[in-house]
Parts: C-alpha cells; structure tokens; sequence
C-alpha cells in the first residue's frame, strides 16, 4: 500500500482517497461530488489530450482537470 | 394562491423530466431578480388542492459559491416551501448529500427516489420503507419520465400539512465543531441574528464553512455578532488545522457523508452484481470519447447540428421572408406616400421581420442542442474539449457557441450567444457569448463575397477559409485577453458528472425548443423593434430640402417632356419584364432610374446616418474608409448584410440585393477610391466591429446587464479600428 496523487493514477487503476487538500469553491465541489477520505474510485478513462480524468465513484462517472487531482490523495496497493 | 412546492435536486436528477410531466404547458419561465438563473414556474392541481410549483436550479450543495445555490437557498428560507427532493436511486449516496443539507435547514423533504427502474436494472435495490424510517422522511420510488408514482408523491405532499413544519434534523460533526456550533448557536439565539432567515445552528454552520453570502448577510444585520461568531470560527480553524490538519468545511461533509453511509447500510441499499461492471452507457463511452475516435466523432457531430440548425431552417426563413415581403409590398400599396409609409414599410415590418427571420434558427438550434444536452453527450464535448479551450480561459462547452456563431462560416450570433445558456459556470460563458460574435455570420458572407469578388478573383475559396481562421483566432485571443482584464478569475472547477447516455424524451425537446423560442420573441422582440425604428430614421432624416427635390423633379421631367404620354406610363409600369418594354420605354425607365439613384445617393449622405459618415471620414480615412463606407458601416449595425445595400445606395446604383451584388462589386472593383488594402481593411473591420444590434440584445439578456451589452459595442468597434487601420497601412506598402 502507497500513497500517490489522483493525477499520478494509471488507466483503470484503483484506490482509497485518504486525503483532499484543498478549500475554497474547489474543495467543495470535490466534496459535494462524494469525493473524500475513505471513498473508493477507479480512474475510468482520461479525455483524448490526457486532462481531464474521468473517475468512476459511488456507481457514477466524474471528471476533473489533472491540476485539480493533484489536491487529492490515494491509496493503492502495490 | 395554493400550496407552495419546490422541486430541489441535484443535475440530471429528472428534475425537469418531473416537473414538466407535473405542470404541462401551465408553466411560467422567468429569471431571479439580479441573476440569469432561470426561474421556472407552474401550477398542477391534485385531489382538490391546487399545487404552486417552483423548479429550482439544479444544485449538488447549498452553499454559497455559485448563483444556482443561492437563489436556490435563498428561496427555500424565504417562501417555506414543501420541497419535493428528486434523487436517483442509482446514485443514491450522493443524491442524499443535498437531502441532508435540505434537512439542517429543517425544510419538510419529501423524497421522490427516482429513475427506481434504471437501479433495478442495474441489479440496486433499495428498501425504501426503511430508507424513510431511517431518514425521518417521506419515500416514495418514481419513475418521472412514464409517470410512475407521480400520484403517491403528490398525495404525500400535501399530507399532513397542517402538522408543526419538522425540526432541522441535527447531525454530529465531531466534538470540535459540535461545541463550537453549541456555542454560536446560543450568541445568535440570545441576540436574535438573522432569525428570520433561518435555524440558528445552521447560520452558525454556514459560518463554520466560511460561506460569504452569509458572512455579508450578518454584516449588513449585525456586525458585532457577526464578529464575535468569526472569532469563534477562527479559533475552530486553527486548531483543527493543528491537530488534524483538516478545515471545519471538510468535517462537515466528511460528517454528512458519514452520515449517509450509516442510513444506507445494512438492508436499504443491496447491489446484486458488482456495482463497478460496465453498462451500456460506459460501452458507448468507449467509443464516443476515445482518443483517436472520439474527436473525430464529435467533429461530425458538431458539423451535423449545424447542417441541421442552418439547412433545415432554410425553407421555414424564406417563408417568414416572403411573408414580411408580402407584407411589405401590400402596406406600400395601400398606404400614401409619405413618412408613415416610410415608417411601416422600412422601420416596422424590416424591423419586425428582421427578428421574426430568426425564429426558425433559433428553434432549430435549441431543438439540435437539446438533444445533444438531455442525452448527455454535451457533457463528453466539454470533457473532450476542455484541455484545449482552458489555455484560452474558456471551457470546453464554449465551442458549440462559437460554432453556430459562424465557426463554420455562416452560422449566427445571435442563437450563438444565446447557446452559451448551456455553460454553467459565469466567466466563461461570458467570455465566449462576447467573443462569439466574431465569427463570419451568414449576414457578413454576402459583404466578404462581394469584396473578394471585386479585388481577390484568383483566391475565392483559400481566402474565405483564411478569413474562418482569423475569425476563431481572433475570438480565441480575445477571449483570453478578457479573461486576463475584465473577467479576470480563477478558472471554475471541471469536477463534473458525466451522465449515463439517456434516449431524450421529444415532449421534453419540444418544451425546451418552445421556452426559449417564446423567450426570445417576446424579450428581443420589443427592444429591436424600438431599434430597428430608430435606425430607420437616422437613414432617412433630415430630408432633402425642397429645393434639391425639385432639382431631382425637374431633372425628371426634363427626359420626360421628350417622350409621348404612352410611353411614359409605360415606363412607369412595375413589374414588366424589360424585353416587352418599347425601346423609347425601356430607355427612359433607364434614365429615370439613374435619377432616381442619384436623388437616394443624395438624400442618404444628407441624412444624420450619412452626415455621421462624413463626419467620421477624418477618423476612417486611416483605414481607407470614405463616406460611403462609413455610411454603410452605421447601417450594419442595423443587421451586416445591409451594408451591401447601403454601399448600393451610396454609390447610386439604387437597391443591390445583396445576393446579387455583382453590378456593386464591378463599380467597386473600378472606382478609384477601391484597392485591394481598402478591401483588406473592410473585410476586417466587418468581422471585428460592433455586432449587429439583435446580437447586443442577447447578450445583454445572457450577460444579464447593459453593460456588457454597451461593452461589446464599443470595445469591438475600437479593436476592429485598430485592425483595420494595421491592416490598410500595411497592406498600402506592400501594394
């Protein structure tokens, strides 16, 4: 088990968020998406120009720019 | 009046869906006071009570970061209302996120779990008994776009409504911010702070996470309780800062959420296969959003809704056309001669039916784009798009207005700007709606057309497809260039649902295509007609001074006394093919016809639009521009093709339809004051300068204010200026 960030994430790789490390408008819209510490996601796919990622979380499919992953932070194993 | 509902939820809910199949076509549409969120009205009467139904703006939170949130927020503390709170039982844990907040604010929630259908299909089953037992409200499972449980809803809405309204539910957040919430809530409720408003401890959690709008509410109603609650929060910050390195916003929803998890576990939420496998909709993904695919995709997407919008219009335009001709022909028959003529015929029925003409384009688009927003592939165009139109301060869904604008040469800015309505978040939709209307339009073809035509013969079709492209970077850079003055901000976060692909429904295309079809006819409608007047009379006053008519007159009658009564009535016939025209006749209708030009020439450059051309040739003559130009400038303003005529008029060649310029374009091409630098300079003056009048309205409509509308006239006529004098200087040494 490690920790990375979201942007670091490979194709249908998956992990724990442990930790969101940003305030403000951005934080809560992360949040408000269910996006928080203990939530499982699953990079789904990444946008034709590798920015946005699209993350598969709680059964429903979320984008965010790579700028914007790099305040979240993962669990994966190995 | 009847019982106050509101439908609350988070996007893609069927939130809409629910509300058009509860209020049919008695709904009202109109905006928030101050904001351009829609607000959208309708009544539906069940079992014998009458229902006042508001549809709020989709929202995933009530805080305070977007227009959406507050009117949304705000509504709910004022009116009080039953809010009916559709979530989709797919997607159960985050829909519950706003049920909760909803709940603090102590608002009776009834909750419609919706789209039941598509969970089970998905292999969800929710207990909704116990979801309701659990949650302390109302249940009830729907199916908003069959109609299924719409009755059960509506029963369970006005049920009980007489009952004490339910106490704000009262969540943990962990000891450091329940004792913190303990104590503010006892400083507001000894000093009644903004009591009515709303519950106490939730103005004190809107405090904890640092919410402006509220922060600035209690500074206008009391600042030293304001202050005091401030102090607090600070001292809440910094330790949790400390301690947990964490802020009092992330425990509060990480509390919500933790909150949610303990409702749906064990027995309400059970998933019978792996909630991870892929569905259609993520199969479709593959292809439609694939790296090599997926852009080639949406290129013949976007292409295919403008083919759409413009070439299926076509037939309903020429319709409204030959209707407002008709119209046009039979009001001069009938009326007399004179300024009320001149009026109706010039200023009003132009002028009507220049706003009527895009009535189809505008149904077409929004009908097109309806279908690309309620199936949900709008939401992958951003996504695709995005990494490209950031660099620019934009957002990915900018391109679908810059498109109908003209990014595929004659498009229109006008349901252009009015599709930026798709973008949610401010700065960029402004930005793309005041650069929108750089693109080559429909109405500047004809004006591009006939300049190529006179100066650039062996170029034709590379110099249109070089003057798309200087469109779209001018659009671009400018765009950034506002968002690094003007609307300078932060970029809006892109975390965003991608929806599942959903088949859309025509009833709901159908209302979408009407609302803001009827938007447009009665909002601009008005204002251009007062406009298009407006313009008719500066074209037209002042008049000739009777001694010049006379001048014409006796010009006139001096070809006339050499003909015979015969042949001058039948020169005066309208309507006559030339071949059956004598040839005495056929000459003196040439002769009266240059007359005639001559005396329009005359009365134009007298007029205060052509005494404004003059008066600016000391300024234009830096980009080549004569009076003429000028004159024909002022009148594009009225709508760009008019330019050609007004050139028509100003060098006496009487009416040019500006389809058919080629009479005007060989009299360009060979005037002495024409060269191919003072074509340049045109071409890019006409693409830059100030949008067409019905174009400001929009934006005006869409910006929400005079001011962008004042803006976009004055900064696009200054840098088009700019333009075209860079371009004229230079191309004059290089001739």
């Amino acid at each position: 088990m490690m920790n990375i960030s979201l942007r670091q994430m490979k194709l249908d790789q998956a992990g724990t968020i442990t930790a969101v490390k940003v305030g403000g408008y951005l934080g809560q819209r992360i949040r408000e998406m269910g996006l928080i510490p203990g939530t499982k996601v699953r990079v789904h796919g990444r946008a034709p120009l590798k920015d946005p990622v699209a993350l598969r979380v709680m059964g429903f499919t979320l984008t965010l720019r790579n700028n914007e992953a790099d305040h979240i932070e993962v669990e994966v194993s190995g | 009046m009847g019982i106050k509902v509101a439908l609350a939820g988070n996007p893609n809910a069927g939130k809409t869906t629910l509300f058009n199949k509860l209020t049919g076509a008695r709904q009202h549409v109109g905006n928030y006071p101050g904001v351009t969120v829609e607000k959208k009205e309708g009544n539906c009467s069940f079992n014998g009570s009458d229902l006042n139904i508001t549809d709020l703006p989709g929202t995933y939170s009530l805080t305070a970061y977007t227009d959406e949130e507050v009117v949304a927020r705000d509504f709910l503390a004022d009116t009080r209302p039953r809010v009916i709170n559709i979530a989709d039982a797919s997607n159960l844990e985050r829909h519950l996120y706003l049920t909760v907040q909803l709940m603090e604010m102590g608002m009776p929630v009834i909750i419609a779990l919706n789209m039941i259908d598509v969970a089970n299909q998905r292999g969800i089953s929710i207990n909704h008994e116990l979801l309701s037992e659990r949650l302390g409200v109302p249940v009830v499972p729907t199916v908003a776009r069959s109609g299924k449980g719409h009755k059960e809803l509506l029963a369970e809405t006005i049920r009980g409504l007489d009952n004490v309204p339910p106490r704000p539910i009262e969540l943990s957040y962990g000891e450091d911010i329940d004792s913190a919430l303990d104590e503010m809530t006892q400083i507001i409720e000894e000093n009644s702070f903004l009591a009515d408003f709303c519950n106490s401890r939730w103005t004190a959690l809107k405090f904890l996470e640092n919410d402006a709008h509220m922060i600035s509410k209690g500074y206008e109603h009391d600042k030293t309780t304001t202050e005091a609650l401030k102090k607090i929060v600070g001292r809440v910050e910094k330790h949790l800062l400390s301690t947990l390195n964490t802020s009092p916003e992330a425990l509060i929803a990480d509390h919500r959420y933790g909150y949610i998890k303990s409702v749906l576990l064990e027995d309400v939420l059970s998933y019978k296969v792996d909630n991870d496998r892929l569905f259609l909709s993520d199969k479709i993904d593959k292809v439609l959003t694939n790296r090599f695919l997926g852009p080639i995709i949406m290129l013949a997407i976007l292409f295919g809704l403008y083919q759409f919008t413009f070439t299926y219009s076509e037939l309903p335009v020429a319709w409204f056309e030959n209707f407002f001709g008709w119209l046009g022909a039979t009001a001069s028959a009938v009326l007399p001669d004179g300024y009320l003529k001149s009026m109706v015929v010039s200023g009003i029925i132009d002028g009507v039916g220049g706003v009527m003409g895009f009535v189809p384009l505008i149904m077409f688009m929004f009908f097109g784009i309806s279908i690309l927003e309620d199936s949900g592939y709008l939401a992958r165009v951003a996504y695709m798009l995005d990494r490209v139109l950031r660099v620019f301060g934009l957002h990915g869904s900018s391109v679908m207005a810059y498109i109908v604008s003209g990014g595929i040469a004659g498009g229109c800015a006008v349901p252009g700007v009015m599709a930026t309505r798709t973008l949610r978040s401010r700065n960029e939709k402004l930005a793309t709606l005041l650069t929108a209307p750089f693109m080559n339009c429909g109405a500047k073809m004809p004006v591009l057309a006939l300049l190529i035509a006179a100066f650039f013969t062996e170029s034709q079709s590379t110099l249109m497809f070089v003057f798309t492209l200087i469109a779209w970077c001018g659009a671009l850079l400018i765009a950034k260039l506002f968002r690094m003055t003007v609307i300078r901000g932060e970029s809006t976060p892109f975390v965003m649902e991608l929806p599942p692909y959903r088949m859309p429904t025509f009833r709901g295309l159908l209302i979408h295509t009407w609302e803001r079809t009827a938007q447009y006819i009665k909002k601009a409608g008005t204002v251009i007609l007062a406009i298009s007047i407006l313009i008719w009379a500066i074209m037209t006053f002042p008049e000739l001074p009777d001694s010049q008519v006379q001048s014409f007159e006796a010009q006139r009658s001096a070809v006339m006394v050499n003909y015979d009564q015969a042949t001058i009535d039948m020169a005066a016939l309208e309507d006559i093919q030339e071949e059956s025209l004598s040839e005495a006749a056929l000459q003196l209708k040439n002769d009266l016809t240059v007359i005639n030009a001559k005396e329009a020439q005359t009365a134009l450059k007298n007029s205060l639009a052509g005494r404004m051309g003059t008066a600016l040739e000391s300024v234009s003559q830096y980009a080549g521009f004569d009076w003429r130009t000028n004159i024909a400038l002022v009148g594009g303003f009225a709508a760009k093709e008019v330019i050609v005529s007004a050139l028509g008029t100003a060098y006496s060649l009487g009416e040019v339809d500006a389809e058919e310029s080629s009479s005007l374009s060989e009299t360009l091409s060979e005037s002495p004051e024409w060269n191919k630098a003072v074509a340049l300079a045109l071409i890019i003056f006409t693409m830059f300068y100030a949008p067409c009048f019905v174009t400001v309205v929009c934006i005006v409509r869409e910006a929400g204010s005079w001011k962008w509308g004042l803006f976009s006239m004055v900064f696009n006529t200054i840098f088009a200026y700019v333009l075209a004098v860079a371009v004229y200087q230079v191309a004059l040494t290089l001739i």
